[in-house]
């Protein structure tokens, strides 16, 4: 007869073959698919830029100021997703909830920035059907902005069950999700603000 | 947290400074954002690119834990990152090539000639 924490904890959370727990290595594999996803993307860009010089002018019209802000802003965010963990990890669920909100509050900014950027860039005629660049940077960003809202959604989640000090493990886990969204920005910021 | 999420040797290693590292990615941010203000393209290359590459290999390290994570990861994500180094060697010779035989691509022409130009 199985013992009650057998029957509590699913057999798939319990293996490991490879001596990392089931839930972090779930995230892993989540990004290495994304990697794929990104990398595609941003490798076919980088082709394309080299193909056609005349990008560069319309890479001027992206906007330097409102890009680097938003760096910061993940950045900053990532500094809470991890203080998070930490916090996690010395079972202090209370003040993991407290960091993890904190990201949240981070991946908002992040979208109303990008949010007002993309209108005034659309009211200046820069759609996506304008260039090919335009068509890149809607899709890269977009897709960007679509992962920074799906984490907020989960870190949201996470961070109420952390607050009453239920599944703490999952700090980390959205943690290494939040900070891949964070390094995937740290490529597009320079491809398509900077480069110009 | 329950005991086979604790059973991993890394869950024992002792956390970095976290605020020193964020204060290292935010000083490279800067070197990011005021390299390509000098216009000189090797510049912007390095300052952009190479500070980019250096800033994502931190926030992997010290804030996703690479740098204790166990190898199988570093596998994982490695031949990931190699799929996409094929994708771009497999097509980048046709799509960099501005003609061919019994072809010419004439935008990339044009934008060639429009930037010898300028």
């Amino acid at each position: 007869m199985a013992s009650a924490h057998e029957v509590q904890v699913p057999l798939a959370t319990r293996r490991s073959a490879t001596g990392i727990p089931t839930g972090r290595l779930a995230v892993w594999w989540v990004l290495a698919s994304e990697i794929v996803i990104f990398g595609g993307l941003l490798a076919s860009y980088i082709m394309l830029r080299l193909h056609h010089p005349h990008w560069h002018e319309e890479a001027a019209h992206t906007n330097v100021w409102a890009g680097g802000f938003n760096t910061f802003v993940l950045l900053t965010s990532s500094l809470f997703a991890v203080l998070g963990h930490q916090a996690a990890e010395e079972e202090d669920g209370p003040r993991a909830a407290r960091f993890l909100r904190l990201t949240v509050g981070g991946g908002l900014v992040f979208l109303i920035v990008k949010a007002f950027e993309w209108t005034n860039e659309i009211q200046h005629g820069f759609t996506i059907y304008r260039d090919l660049f335009w068509t890149y940077y809607y899709t890269a960003t977009g897709l960007h902005g679509l992962h920074v809202l799906v984490g907020m959604i989960v870190l949201w989640i996470v961070a109420r069950d952390a607050a009453c000090g239920k599944h703490l493990h999952r700090v980390e886990l959205i943690g290494i999700y939040w900070h891949f969204v964070d390094a995937v920005w740290i490529f597009l910021f320079p491809l398509f603000y900077i480069a110009r | 947290m329950s005991t086979e999420e604790r059973s991993a040797p890394r869950e024992h290693t002792p956390h970095p400074n976290y605020l020193a590292v964020y204060g290292v990615l935010l000083s490279l941010f800067a070197i990011s954002v005021a390299g390509p203000l000098w216009g000189m393209w090797w510049l912007t290359l390095i300052t952009a690119f190479g500070v980019a590459v250096v800033k994502a290999t931190m926030v992997a390290a010290y804030f996703m834990h690479l740098n204790v994570e166990r190898r199988y990861i570093w596998y994982v994500l490695l031949i990931m990152l190699g799929f996409m180094l094929v994708l771009f060697a497999g097509v980048a010779p046709d799509v960099l090539a501005r003609s061919g035989q019994n072809w010419q691509h004439l935008r990339a022409v044009q934008d060639a000639h429009g930037a010898a130009r300028h």
